[in-house]
């Protein structure tokens, strides 16, 4: 090692240093929306189809409508790979003049909670999250709506009790949650135990380790057991191993129910025909034939149906982010019908997201009537408690497989609320008034 | 020209055992404290704290425990995410149950816990050695990042399993928690690294550091020179492990804020050792490199092609982001096998030469 060859390193150290400028903020009449992706890595296969449905969603409100009454929507991805160190440090850059942030993975939402409320940035979990921030009293930043982990969890147990012909019906079954072992997959733990004492099915809770390949272990404890229903909460590579394990050891499929996030196209289909029959929940449509996926395939792909669908146009968690990008368009169009059709502040759209009402009427002037249901915010309930469908895999396509169940909410909140409170009692939180 | 040290003549034992024993040194150390005391906070952004400064110390501070376990005992641990997770996880149970403590008396109380667990870990090492000692430390790896996850007293019985920093503060500064500013935190965690690492440096000076060198270079000839093996392990894997446990603390309660025990994965054991290993083993410097060139160049590569304008997919760009780090690991190893520490080490002696080589 020689002094020049040196201080060719050190050159090329200060070059990567000072080539470093931080990134700019947006403009006037321009509304940033910052987006946490993963495109890469073990989450891949359930992050591209999020990142291409928030990036068409928006390229189609600039191009149809001009942007937001007049106010063009700018965005920017950054690469988390999932993993919450880096989803922080996104966070940090892309936090100025930030609208909202839909992180799209629990465990970042978990870490910027306590972040965004400081720096007056909402966060749009929508059906992740900490499923306490439903309790907008403590968690006014935080917003999970149009329904969490602990509603769906207590959706399936009655969707379990309606196909065992009466919720009665549930005492001594054997129901089986296998679960991405993280704050995510845990999250629904509580509720089916508590659903548990009250209609007295034998709950096992059977833990994958991230990032969920290895699951040979599990699935032999499942055939061992015998469970009448296995739920699952799982995510990215995870749900196509444990679908393939499942078939394996000839689980029947129409008794293995994932939750919203272990139903998407590309957990299915690496299982072949062995996927025939299994079942997710969903809060839309599997179905790509609505008038805002018409109009995505004219203004974002100029009717080009092939480079659409290269592009996971009409997957299952396509069609979940389009609904998320609408939740969040319409919270800026909400705040600008009291503020004024200007950019939005991140404390402005908190508002919006407050009194976000999205009602059938509106539903169908964004050509989305019938793909997902009405949703109306409220300062106290972030959440709604809105319905869950149950979806079916029929080795080709997702259909509908159960009419909207309802959660049951009588159960769920009062843990909402009581969980909410440990939080704030543990961090100094001081309630705010609605 | 400017760095030598003729004509600097040391009078006493003192000056003659000091750690920086060339004047120029000292002065470029005064200059680089006055720039990360007092430049630094006043001067840096948010993200820069927050996403690079901060993360740097945190991993400095284990990849310190670490360097002294494998480049001075040469215990080769693959642990450290485990003991990282002891300490944040201890730190948030005594945190949470005496809210008036001092949170710097838990950081510590906590290490000691990390450093309790270390040394049960660190057992085997009596027996065995090399490879196989770092698989038996995947044990702990394992098995502590397993407890954490499944026993809910950890974690106060919350539903998630995941911990979050509650606010606290010291001499009427918010120092962990949402509200406690970067800067506040920043400064913290720089002087918990700089006071360790000042430990950490007169630890291998002294006679434990030499009996450390001693066992890690031959440990029967250690053994007939007086050494007691036994003793000079096990105080490494509980030193070691405090300071990981210190860094698994700082890593929740000043960077993070919250986390779950994924944080905590063999990945981070990795991490650790390849800093040390990037850095240089056996030498306290080299872990402040190490941990800057892992933590730090990713995050500026992933700037890079922004800065130079580049529109790229962003998930090329991150694949060049990997290779480019991958190649430069690489390009660093192959120049200098020994580290980044040997590189500053050949610098400093270049500029002794300087201008005139002979």
């Amino acid at each position: 090692m020689n002094l020049r060859n040196l201080t060719l390193a050190l050159l090329g150290a200060a070059i990567g240093v000072t080539g470093f400028l931080t990134p700019t903020p947006a403009a006037a009449q321009e509304q940033f929306f910052p987006m946490l992706v993963y495109r890469t890595g073990p989450y891949a296969p359930s992050g591209i189809p999020v990142a291409n449905g928030f990036r068409d969603y928006y390229t189609m409100i600039n191009k149809r409508d001009g942007g937001i009454n007049g106010v063009t929507i700018t965005f920017e991805e950054c690469e988390t790979q999932y993993n919450t160190k880096i989803g922080v440090e996104c966070y940090e850059k892309l936090k100025k003049g930030a609208t909202l942030f839909n992180p799209f993975s629990t465990g970042i939402t978990y870490q910027l909670i306590p972040k965004a409320t400081v720096d007056e940035v909402p966060i749009l979990s929508m059906g992740y999250g900490r499923t306490a921030a439903a309790d907008g009293r403590y968690f006014p930043w935080v917003f999970n709506f149009p329904t969490t982990y602990w509603s769906q969890a207590s959706a399936f147990i009655k969707y379990v009790g309606q196909e065992e012909g009466g919720i009665g019906n549930l005492k001594g079954l054997k129901i089986a949650h296998v679960y991405h072992n993280s704050a995510y997959g845990k999250e629904a733990n509580p509720t089916l135990k508590v659903l548990a004492e009250k209609y007295g099915y034998e709950l096992t809770l059977l833990a994958v380790d991230h990032p969920g390949q290895e699951q040979k272990a599990t699935w032999l404890q499942i055939r061992r057991l015998k469970p009448d229903w296995v739920f699952m909460s799982g995510w990215g590579v995870m749900n196509s191993v444990a679908i393939k394990e499942a078939a394996i050891i000839k689980y029947p499929m129409d008794h293995f129910v994932g939750n919203w996030w272990s139903g998407s196209d590309a957990d299915v289909i690496p299982a072949g025909k062995g996927a025939v029959g299994y079942k997710s929940a969903t809060f839309h449509s599997p179905e790509s034939n609505f008038g805002v996926h018409a109009d995505i395939l004219k203004y974002v792909y100029g009717g080009d149906m092939a480079k659409a669908k290269e592009n996971s146009f009409g997957e299952v968690l396509y069609n979940r982010t389009i609904v998320n990008a609408m939740f969040g368009v319409e919270a800026v169009r909400t705040a600008q019908g009291k503020f004024g059709n200007r950019t939005m502040t991140g404390k402005e759209v908190r508002w919006g997201l407050e009194n976000l009402d999205i009602t059938e009427a509106r539903l169908a002037e964004l050509g989305m009537k019938d793909f997902t249901r009405p949703v109306k915010v409220s300062c106290i309930d972030h959440e709604t408690g809105g319905p869950i469908r149950i979806q079916q895999w029929d080795g080709s396509k997702w259909s509908f497989a159960s009419d909207w169940i309802s959660p049951i909410r009588e159960v769920v909140r009062p843990m909402v609320e009581k969980a909410a409170k440990a939080y704030a009692m543990e961090n100094n939180i001081t309630p705010q008034s609605c | 020209m400017f760095y030598r040290e003729a004509g600097q003549f040391k009078t006493s034992y003192a000056a003659d055992q000091s750690v920086f024993p060339i004047n120029f040194d000292r002065w470029f150390i005064a200059a680089a404290l006055v720039v990360a005391f007092v430049v630094i906070p006043l001067t840096a952004s948010e993200y820069w704290l927050q996403a690079v400064l901060i993360p740097i110390l945190v991993f400095t501070m284990a990849a310190l425990g670490l360097n002294l376990l494998v480049g001075y005992t040469g215990q080769l641990s693959l642990g450290t995410g485990g003991f990282m997770a002891v300490g944040a996880f201890m730190t948030y149970k005594i945190t949470t149950a005496f809210p008036e403590l001092n949170i710097i008396l838990v950081f510590f109380a906590s290490g000691l816990c990390a450093g309790g667990v270390g040394l049960i870990f660190g057992i085997p090492s009596l027996r065995i050695k090399g490879f196989y000692l770092a698989v038996s430390t995947l044990a702990a790896q394992f098995f502590l990042v397993w407890i954490f996850n499944k026993i809910e007293w950890f974690y106060n019985y919350n539903p998630s399993g995941s911990i979050s920093a509650p606010p606290r503060e010291m001499f009427g500064v918010m120092i962990t928690g949402p509200t406690a500013v970067a800067e506040a935190r920043y400064i913290v965690a720089l002087v918990l690294v700089l006071v360790f690492a000042i430990v950490a440096k007169n630890l291998v000076r002294g006679s434990i550091g030499r009996s450390w060198m001693a066992v890690r270079d031959m440990d029967i000839a250690a053994e007939i020179i007086g050494i007691q093996p036994f003793k000079a392990k096990l105080v490494a894997f509980a030193v070691s492990s405090f300071y990981c446990g210190m860094a698994g603390a700082m890593m929740v309660f000043l960077w993070l804020g919250s986390a779950e025990t994924e944080a905590f994965s063999i990945t981070e054991s990795f991490n650790v050792l390849f800093m040390i290993i990037i850095g240089g083993l056996g030498s306290i410097m080299g872990s402040f490199f190490g941990a800057a060139f892992i933590v730090g160049l990713p995050i500026l590569l992933s700037n890079v092609p922004q800065s130079l304008g580049l529109a790229m997919a962003i998930d090329t760009q991150k694949h060049i982001e990997v290779m480019v780090f991958g190649s430069l690991i690489i390009f660093f190893l192959i120049v200098e096998p020994h580290g980044l520490a040997r590189l500053w080490q050949i610098t400093k002696e270049k500029l002794r030469l300087w201008p005139f080589p002979y």
